[in-house]
Order: C-alpha cells, then sequence, then structure tokens
C-alpha cells in the first residue's frame, strides 16, 4: 500500500505575506501557507518570491 | 512509526520475503479468477480467505481504518480504491495492491491487470509501469541514494510523456506497513537517505498516462487523478543486500496463471 508523502517537500515562494509568511507552491502543484524556520529568523535571512525552498512537515 | 532506517537481521530479512512470496501467491489466486464480469469484491474475499488459509493476516485489514483486504484500483482509480460491487468489464486496468503479516512482518506487492482487449496506449503504459520498477530496483544498491531511485524511475517514465505521482510513495517494510525512508517515484541523483546493506524498501511506481495530479476521493482513500485518465501501479519487496538489490517479492506466480 502506497504511503502518503509528507514530513519534506521541495517547493517554490509564489508570495510572501509579511509576518515571516509565505505562500509556496509545492513540487505537486498545491499551493500552502509556510512560516520560516526560527533559526532562519534569527538570522533575519531575506525570502524572495521565486526562491526555492524545502518544507518541513507538510501535511496534505 | 521510528525516525531511523531499520537494518533487518537475515532472520528477519527471510520472514519479510516469506510474507512477500504469499503476496504473489494470493495475487495469482485473483488472477486465476480475475475477468470480465467479475465483481471486485468477489476478489477480495478470495484474497483473504487464501491468506486466512495460509496462517497469516491481511496486512491492509484495519491498517488507517482500511476496510478491505485489498486495494482495487480501476482505471483512473491510482491507489487505495475500495473493492465494491462494480463488475469489472472488458478494457478496464485494475491495480491489485495486496499486503500480509505473517510471523510479526509485513509484505506488500501490487500488480496492474489488464482486463479483455484494452487500448494499446494504456497496454503500453502498463509495461512502462512494470519496467520503471524493475529500472528503480536496479538503482537500489548500497552507496546508492533513494534519490537515485526515484530519479531513475522519473527519467524513464517521463521520458514517454506519462508522468508520476508525486503525493505516494513507497517505503520502508518490516514489522510495521510503512516504515522509513520515504521511496518518492520523482528524485535528484544524490539526494535523500542513503542505502544501506540490509534495509527492506517497498518500491511501488504509480504512473499517470495523463497529468501528475491526482487527488482523494470522499471516501477517505480512493486515490484517483484529477484528469481522470488511466494509472498503472507495480510493487515488488527488495532488499539491499551483497552490492545489489534482492527481490523477495515475485510476479512469477501471477505471470504463471495469466499465461495458462
Amino acid at each position: 500500500m502506497a504511503k502518503q508523502a509528507s514530513i519534506t517537500q521541495d517547493g517554490t515562494v509564489t508570495e510572501s505575506l509579511g509576518n515571516a509568511m509565505f505562500r509556496v507552491e509545492l513540487e505537486n502543484g498545491h499551493v500552502i501557507t509556510a512560516h520560516i524556520s526560527g533559526k532562519m529568523r534569527m538570522h533575519y535571512i531575506k525570502i524572495l518570491p521565486g526562491d526555492k525552498v524545502k518544507l518541513e512537515n507538510v501535511a496534505l | 512509526m521510528g525516525t531511523k532506517i531499520i537494518i533487518k537481521t537475515e532472520e528477519e530479512i527471510e520472514l519479510v520475503r516469506e510474507s512477500s512470496l504469499l503476496v504473489g501467491k494470493t495475487l495469482a489466486e485473483v488472477a486465476k479468477v480475475i475477468k470480465s464480469g467479475v465483481k471486485t469484491i468477489t476478489l477480495d474475499k478470495i484474497a483473504e480467505e487464501f491468506i486466512l488459509d495460509n496462517a497469516a493476516v491481511p496486512g491492509f485489514k484495519g491498517y488507517g481504518g482500511f476496510p478491505y483486504t485489498l486495494c482495487m484500483s480501476v482505471n483512473e482509480q491510482v491507489v487505495h480504491g475500495f473493492p465494491s460491487e462494480r463488475e469489472l468489464k472488458d478494457g478496464d486496468i485494475v491495480s491489485i495492491d495486496c499486503g500480509v503479516l505473517k510471523n510479526g512482518f509485513y509484505g506488500d506487492s501490487a500488480y496492474t491487470f489488464a482486463i479483455g482487449e484494452i487500448k494499446p496506449e494504456v497496454a503500453m503504459l502498463m509495461q512502462r509501469t512494470k519496467e520503471s520498477l524493475y529500472i528503480g530496483i536496479g538503482k537500489a544498491v548500497a552507496g546508492q541514494r533513494v534519490g537515485d531511485i526515484g530519479y531513475a524511475i522519473q527519467n524513464y517514465v517521463e521520458s514517454f510523456g506519462y508522468s508520476v505521482v508525486r503525493d505516494l510513495v513507497g517505503h520502508g517494510l518490516g514489522r510495521n506497513l510503512h516504515e522509513k525512508p520515504e521511496v518518492a517515484n520523482y528524485g535528484r541523483r544524490g539526494h535523500g537517505p542513503k542505502l544501506k546493506e540490509g534495509m527492506v524498501l517497498a518500491i511501488e511506481p504509480m504512473i499517470n498516462l495523463g497529468g501528475r495530479r491526482v487527488l482523494t476521493e470522499k471516501d477517505g482513500w480512493t486515490v484517483r487523478t484529477v484528469d481522470r485518465k488511466p494509472s498503472a501501479h507495480f510493487e515488488h519487496d527488495i532488499v539491499v543486500r551483497n552490492g545489489k538489490a534482492e527481490m523477495l517479492s515475485t510476479f512469477d506466480y501471477i505471470e504463471k496463471e495469466l499465461n495458462k
């Protein structure tokens, strides 16, 4: 029986929503809202639309 | 479900092999009677009885709430379809996925059957999906990574214009039906966890004739393609051993019945 894919997926940022939230399009075509990881927030790493990102704990 | 990939001992591998071979035999029992006009629920009963007669229990029944022994996915259904009163008809393809639990270890294998005469393009989809499975298995050797398996499968099937289902993946196998790692049927070379001797994997390409997008029906299980084009699915259990992928499950029993 096939397993539901989860945990980590790659995606592309489509829109920055402010508050360190982003709209991200996953490789499978789904569009979700995601937040930046704490470590990246601490070090002020900027994310721009078009950036390729890795998402954790994606439950569809 | 643990977070680490479990390396199996020789004894454990033999127990997975025993379970996997029983799955092959169960599917052969189904292959004996599958034809146009047969209700899918009938095949489910046959499989369940056969598994129980062989001192095992159906692996899927009750797993995550799945109510049947077999996953029966007809045409545009990709995987996890419910057996029902639906009668198979000429031109259908049906993916039958079966799991058993014996001696504490799971076996898990799937085969796509053609009912009567099917369209040539669908026959090619089935054949190439099966080929892609063996191509993927060929990459499952120690030192390679999980992404290499996915890349090989994706590269092969996409060259024909087919697409790979992304929402569902293969998996590790053992005392649990789903273990680490996830074995996606797409990927990038050199990415993902490294394969080591003694890892047991279920590799299962799900390949669509049309687009890759799938959705889950209201029953909470059945996955079908969004564009309603057919999808094929084959699955083998393998162990990474002695520098190559050793097959634990087999289609031999099934194909012997089909070629009669």
